[in-house]
């Protein structure tokens, strides 16, 4: 191997420390929504980055936070279609989407509001989660959120407006979990 | 009458993405509709419910460093190419690199066995320092506001499946302020909340049958953390106090 390349790695490197690290919280965060879990979202994460890291070459600027988020969104999906197809393949439909234990027993335990809102956050479709957290938590604007979801933009904000509603009748009706139950053994 | 404004446009506007003209369009529509006034209003209730939840998760430590130690290490291509351009290695050789691979996996793994119980204890520290920073945030301290230890106690009773002791420390300068339950490591978990001066302390405790009679501390972020077990329990104590407070407060409880 010669010098000159090494030389190379390493100014690619600083380059990549400097502007993609800044955004390892971005990362970490997107991934742990969409996989609904700190430790995969760790494994997924970095995994992502140093993708991210051999793709870097090729990236000539422009928002380099969209750039990552898009990086580890695929990641995301890719390891829910190996590690949990069910959740993948059904295209998010709830009735088939495994409902994490949103109860009304389990809403009036988890007191506090974070819990509360953690967990209806969790028991939307993953397509719904994304977008309120690349909104919600991350900021992202219509583009961005176009951008990393390779949405078209013209539907960031029809998504955005469903997802707002399903999250507001999850926590306004925390019974929605039983009734869908009961309506399936009909 | 649904006005289907309220699940489109109304949206652009409120994430304030609507060009200057079309903005103005929706204000005027706001005069005459007061059904998306009221969704407008719902909205912004929910996002500051959204907001004040802290619900950003940060990236933990851990994938930092190894994300750094990872990039700092010699790209995998150079190795390829460096092992195509040199000559075969003599078979002694090689023998002798596959006797110290299971040697250095061997000792790898017995280092392993013995860090991973500290490693662990790392994780629960760590995330007890991410409940200690929720609760600060306002209305989160608290689920029941209380200096009386008789008052707390029983608050508890229903919330968590043990009964963890509750006990006052007012007159040795840790005033109790209360209870709320926590879930660290999808555990619910009982927190007693003292006040130490200005500052908070937080106590989190929850039953556990591995008793370690060390006494370990550590500080993460600028925050202190103290954890011993007694009786049964596990407790963690944390805050921006000095290591010596956090000593005497362990003290108290112990005596």
């Amino acid at each position: 191997v010669s010098k000159g390349s090494d030389v190379l790695d390493s100014h690619e490197r600083v380059r990549f420390e400097q502007l993609v690290l800044p955004h390892l919280d971005a990362a970490f965060n997107l991934a742990r929504w969409i996989l609904r879990g700190r430790a995969d979202a760790e494994d997924v994460a970095q995994e992502a980055l140093l993708r991210a890291f051999r793709f870097f070459a090729g990236f000539h600027g422009g928002d380099t936070r969209a750039w990552l988020l898009q990086i580890v969104r695929n990641s995301c999906y890719t390891w829910l279609e190996k590690n949990r197809p069910m959740e993948h393949s059904t295209e998010f439909d709830e009735q088939l989407f495994p409902q994490p234990d949103v109860t009304p027993e389990s809403l009036a335990i988890a007191g506090d509001n974070r819990e509360r809102l953690s967990r209806a956050l969790e028991s939307l479709p993953a397509r719904f989660r994304e977008v309120l957290v690349l909104r919600e938590l991350e900021g992202c604007s219509y583009k961005e959120i176009a951008t990393i979801t390779a949405m078209p933009i013209g539907t960031v904000m029809s998504a955005l407006a469903r997802a707002r509603q399903k999250l507001h009748d999850t926590l306004t009706q925390p019974n929605s979990g039983r009734n869908q139950e009961a309506r399936r053994e009909l | 009458v649904n006005c289907e404004l309220t699940n489109s446009v109304l949206h652009g506007y409120f994430d304030g993405e609507l060009d200057a003209a079309r903005a103005a369009d929706f204000e005027r529509h706001l005069l005459s509709c007061p059904q998306c006034v009221a969704a407008l209003e719902v909205q912004e209730a929910s996002r500051s419910s959204f907001q004040r939840a802290g619900l950003y998760e940060r990236a933990p430590d851990s994938l930092r460093r190894n994300l750094e130690r990872e990039l700092r290490a010699p790209s995998p291509v150079a190795d390829i190419s460096a092992g195509v351009k040199s000559p075969p290695s003599p078979l002694w050789f090689r023998l002798a690199a596959i006797a110290a691979l299971l040697l250095f996996g061997f000792i790898g793994w017995r280092l392993f066995s013995i860090t991973s119980a500290d490693r662990s204890e790392a994780e629960v520290a760590s995330a007890i320092v991410d409940a200690h920073l929720r609760s600060l945030q306002p209305g989160h301290l608290e689920d029941v506001i209380s200096t009386d230890q008789h008052t707390v106690k029983p608050w508890f009773d229903g919330q968590v499946d043990f009964a963890p002791p509750v006990r006052d420390f007012a007159n040795d300068g840790f005033p109790l302020q209360g209870g709320r339950l926590d879930v660290i490591k999808g555990r619910s978990v009982a927190v007693l909340v003292y006040a130490r001066r200005k500052h908070i302390i937080n106590v989190f405790i929850w039953p556990s049958t591995y008793v370690d009679d060390r006494l370990r501390s550590g500080s993460q972020l600028g925050y202190n953390w103290l954890g011993w077990s007694n009786g049964g329990m596990q407790l963690f104590a944390v805050s921006d106090v000095s290591p010596s407070d956090l000593n005497t407060l362990h003290e108290l409880w112990t005596n």
